[in-house]
């Protein structure tokens, strides 16, 4: 029996006459490897923040298991167990890649409060948060500052920062993008490895990637859900193929 | 627990805390043994030169003040040109019990002019820190400004621009006066206060609280991205802050024996940002080194040439603007990784 | 009868003192608003073109009309160069920083001005067709006051026609509106800001020349005056040129009724009126609201 972890009913944002996100009645299940897919401007970054509480909605609900959470905003909604990846990387770029990910987990064990031990005195948080590491190959990189790090090491720190979390639903922005082909691989083998029974809605334009992670595939076009199916199927139908992806589906089709 | 699990847990526990990235962040707060110079120059100083304790107890409120802004700016990223609004709050707290004979035991007026500030830092705080970039500097600025009005409108109880002269204060302990000549016990007072506020702000930017005020000062979005209530963190940090300046405030009107409108005008606000900044904001120490650098500097130079003291100010500023943002200590810190590390062969 | 002239004279002062704010203003809100660059030393450009002004009317014996042609050519000139070397380093510097520099900029200005020309405040000698009494009918006021009054409305049509029917003027719009979207569209955004600052700074220059009157021309001026342009353009909305208009007139009659009635700390409504607007609309009057 799958729990829907999350889902929306009807959701909508306009932007004064444009129409961002359409009526979108979307759901997410426990251990989901879901992607979303579609033009430039399509809206789909606009739905992630309405999801993430970025964006209030102009119409229409968000639910977490269950809960409507439509008013809550960011903060609360990331305690409630949502946690995304953003599509240019927001990190603490000063700070070592150890202390970025140990911030995040502190505020979700609650330590972020305490004003009166060191926060070295936490072994709990730098244990977790260089487990965390380990398991995303990061763990030799930890005392470095991000600035120092190449892009697409960069880019699996946000991925680190979102995964200490502890998020039952995993929102991710492109998390290839910008990271030079050579180095994706480091991004996928990361993607498979994430824990089984969280819901993971991936963003994402690299077609590779997309069949390789998973399991159904939404397609959105102007800001509406055009097309919705398993890769292969949303591969071979041929509205799919006529509006987003054309030829390159053409090469693989035929390969 | 038995013999085999208790052998077995360290082993797997250890080998994560046992790395260079994470023994640094466990040892950070360590005391290093550099930290204790400042204090032990403060003693010399007070030994070495009895003539000047006047102008050393200035000093030490001025470190002491920039401290306080250090907390607001330097950590959680707030800029703010109304400081002065907390140090006026504290001085008058002090200032006006005193002067009409409510109060004047020194430790207790201290306490009550930083429980003043910070009310009024709380306040303030929840109102003003919804904005940001533009607006909130303005909103800090009117707001000083507006104390420094209401203490001018008020000035049957403030005494307005003269201020209140002659100022009361009880002996510390009931036994060291405040001589008016012989700064002394006013030095080694305010030393004292220093000593534990500067105790109070170390332990807090090492707490996991300051490590999430840098978080807020590096990338706000992403702060509230991990589920912080940023705001609300804003505001304590605030209201402490507040509450530092206020001691500050406090210290400066018993040991000068007077309070008037100057301990909340806009130069006092720009002075101490620009010793924080001269210093190095978001660093411990850099108070203690802009201060000393800064009130150095304006001691010899600004009482034989004033005019050129601005102008050299100003042609300080803008340098470090440009070349320097980080202050002494930031070139100091440039300059260590660059050359520093081919010391330890790194 | 009386009350009628009384009430006129207390709306057209403070419209006339209000009208020297917004001509000193208005460079400062729309460099703001084009920029972001939190530019404090605007104060201290209108206080050099105000002293150019004066002391070539006064030692130079130059005429009216030429001395402030004369201060806004020089303040331009001035702000053109420390832009180009100076300013143009920190546009992506953050806030601080701008405070820092600008700050540094204002002592060095003061400190400059009181080594070149000495500490004594100047004061601006009015030719003789603006001085004196003018009849409006119903009262008589200075003649320097309504002759501001006019000035000032016919600058601020004027700088609104420009924004409004001129080219330039819609780029300039335009990149307040949405920068990235401005360059994008090939506007030179660079030259654009180079050309509003120097105008802004030589409009700033005038003003301090024409209001040298009203708030006195002295060193200390760069500094004393700072926290009304600030309050003028921030309530304004910064990039609107209606917003800054509207703001200072109300600032300049609301300052000039409070030191009538309540001489002391009457100020203090001013501040707590600024900080409620702010609050309740930190964008301005007519500020753009960010999304």
């Amino acid at each position: 029996m799958t729990e829907t972890r999350l889902e929306t009913q009807g959701l909508s944002r306009h932007f004064g006459a444009l129409t961002a996100v359409r009526e979108i009645d979307f759901k997410l299940d426990a251990g989901a490897r879901h992607a979303l897919i579609g033009p430039n401007g399509a809206g789909k970054t606009t739905f992630v923040n309405l999801l993430t509480g970025v964006l209030r909605p102009t119409g229409g609900r968000v639910l977490l298991a269950g809960r409507d959470i439509t008013a809550k905003p960011q903060a609360e909604r990331v305690k409630l167990g949502i946690a995304r990846t953003f599509q240019i990387n927001r990190l603490f770029r000063g700070l070592s890649v150890l202390e970025n990910v140990c911030i995040a987990v502190a505020e979700r064990v609650g330590a972020a409060t305490s004003m009166i031990y060191p926060a070295g005195w936490r072994t709990d948080v730098i244990e977790e948060s260089m487990h965390i590491l380990a398991t995303l190959k990061l763990a030799d990189a930890a005392r470095f500052r991000v600035s120092e790090l190449p892009y697409g090491r960069q880019r699996l720190i946000e991925l680190a920062i979102a995964i200490g979390l502890k998020p039952g639903v995993l929102l991710l922005d492109e998390p290839a993008a910008g990271v030079p082909s050579a180095e994706s691989h480091i991004i996928l083998d990361a993607l498979e490895r994430l824990p089984e029974n969280i819901a993971v809605l991936i963003i994402e334009h690299d077609m590779d990637v997309v069949f390789r992670f998973a399991k159904r595939v939404t397609v959105m076009v102007r800001g509406a859900i055009f097309a919705e199916g398993t890769p292969r199927e949303i591969e071979t139908n041929p509205q799919v193929r006529a509006v987003y992806l054309g030829q390159a589906a053409e090469r693989r089709a035929n390969a | 627990m038995s013999d085999a699990a208790r052998s077995a847990a360290p082993a797997a526990i250890a080998p994560r805390l046992d790395h260079p990235a994470a023994r640094v962040l466990m040892r950070r707060h360590h005391l290093r043994w550099w930290e204790a110079l400042p204090w032990l120059a403060a003693m010399v100083f007070y030994f070495a030169f009895p003539d000047y304790l006047g102008f050393g107890t200035e000093l030490l409120i001025a470190i002491l003040f920039a401290l306080s802004l250090d907390l607001a700016l330097g950590y959680a990223g707030i800029v703010t040109l109304g400081h002065a609004a907390f140090f006026g709050a504290g001085a008058y707290a002090v200032g006006m019990l005193a002067f009409y004979g409510i109060w004047t035991e020194p430790i207790t007026s201290l306490s009550l002019a930083a429980a003043t500030a910070a009310v009024i830092g709380l306040l303030s705080g929840l109102v003003l820190l919804r904005t940001g970039g533009l607006t909130l500097l303005m909103l800090t600025l009117c707001t000083m400004a507006l104390l420094e009005e209401a203490a001018n409108m008020a000035r049957a109880y403030t005494g307005g621009f003269d201020g209140l002269p002659s100022l009361p204060i009880a002996p510390v302990f009931g036994v060291f006066e405040f001589n008016p000549l012989y700064a002394n016990t006013q030095y080694l007072y305010t030393l004292g206060a220093l000593l534990i506020c500067f105790a109070f702000v170390r332990t807090l930017i090492y707490s996991p609280f300051g490590q999430s005020l840098t978080g807020i000062r590096e990338n706000l979005l992403r702060m509230h991205a991990v589920g912080s209530p940023v705001r609300r963190r804003l505001v304590v940090c605030y209201t402490i802050s507040a509450a530092l300046a206020g001691v500050a405030g406090g210290l400066w009107a018993q040991t000068n024996a007077y309070v008037n409108l100057s301990v909340l005008d806009l130069d006092r606000s720009a002075t101490v940002l620009i010793i924080l900044i001269l210093g190095g904001h978001g660093r411990l120490y850099g108070a203690f080194v802009g201060a000393v650098v800064y009130l150095a500097l304006e001691h010899f130079l600004a009482q034989i040439y004033p005019t050129a003291w601005q102008l050299g100010l100003g042609i300080l500023l803008v340098l470090i603007a440009l070349f320097a943002r980080n202050g002494i200590l930031g070139l100091g810190e440039t300059l260590w990784r660059r050359y520093g590390t081919r010391l330890d062969g790194s | 009868m009386d009350l009628i002239a009384d009430f006129a004279g207390i709306l057209l002062g403070g419209l006339a003192a209000g009208t020297v704010l917004f001509i000193v203003s208005v460079g400062l809100s729309v460099t703001m608003g084009l920029m972001g660059f939190v530019n404090l030393a605007h104060g201290a450009f209108a206080m050099f073109g105000g002293y150019v002004i004066v002391l070539a009317m006064n030692r130079a014996h130059v005429g009216f009309i030429a001395a402030l042609a004369l201060g806004f050519v020089a303040t331009a000139a001035l702000s053109v160069i420390l832009e180009r070397s100076l300013y143009r380093r920190l546009y992506r510097a953050g806030e601080l920083d701008q405070v820092l520099f600008t700050i540094g900029l204002v002592f060095v200005f003061i400190a400059a001005t009181i080594l070149i020309v000495g500490p004594e405040s100047q004061t601006l000698q009015l030719p003789p067709a603006l001085g004196g009494q003018l009849n409006l009918g119903f009262t008589q006021y200075r003649t320097y006051s309504v002759f501001l009054i006019g000035v000032g409305f016919a600058i601020a049509l004027g700088i609104w026609l420009g924004f409004e029917r001129t080219r330039i003027g819609a780029q300039i719009r335009a990149t307040v509106d949405n920068r990235r979207m401005a360059e994008s569209l090939g506007i030179n955004v660079d030259r654009l800001f180079t050309i509003t600052f120097a105008f802004g700074s030589g409009m700033a220059g005038v003003g301090g020349g024409l209001g040298a009157e009203f708030l006195g021309l002295d060193p200390q001026y760069a500094l004393k005056y700072l926290v009304y342009f600030l309050i003028v353009v921030s309530v304004g909305g910064l990039g609107s040129v209606i917003g800054v208009y509207y703001a200072a007139l109300l600032l300049g009659v609301l300052d000039f009724v409070l030191k009538l009635y309540l001489p002391q700390g009457g100020t203090m409504f001013i501040y707590a009126l600024t900080i409620l607007l702010l609050l309740w609309r930190p964008q301005g009057l007519f500020g753009r609201k960010e999304l």
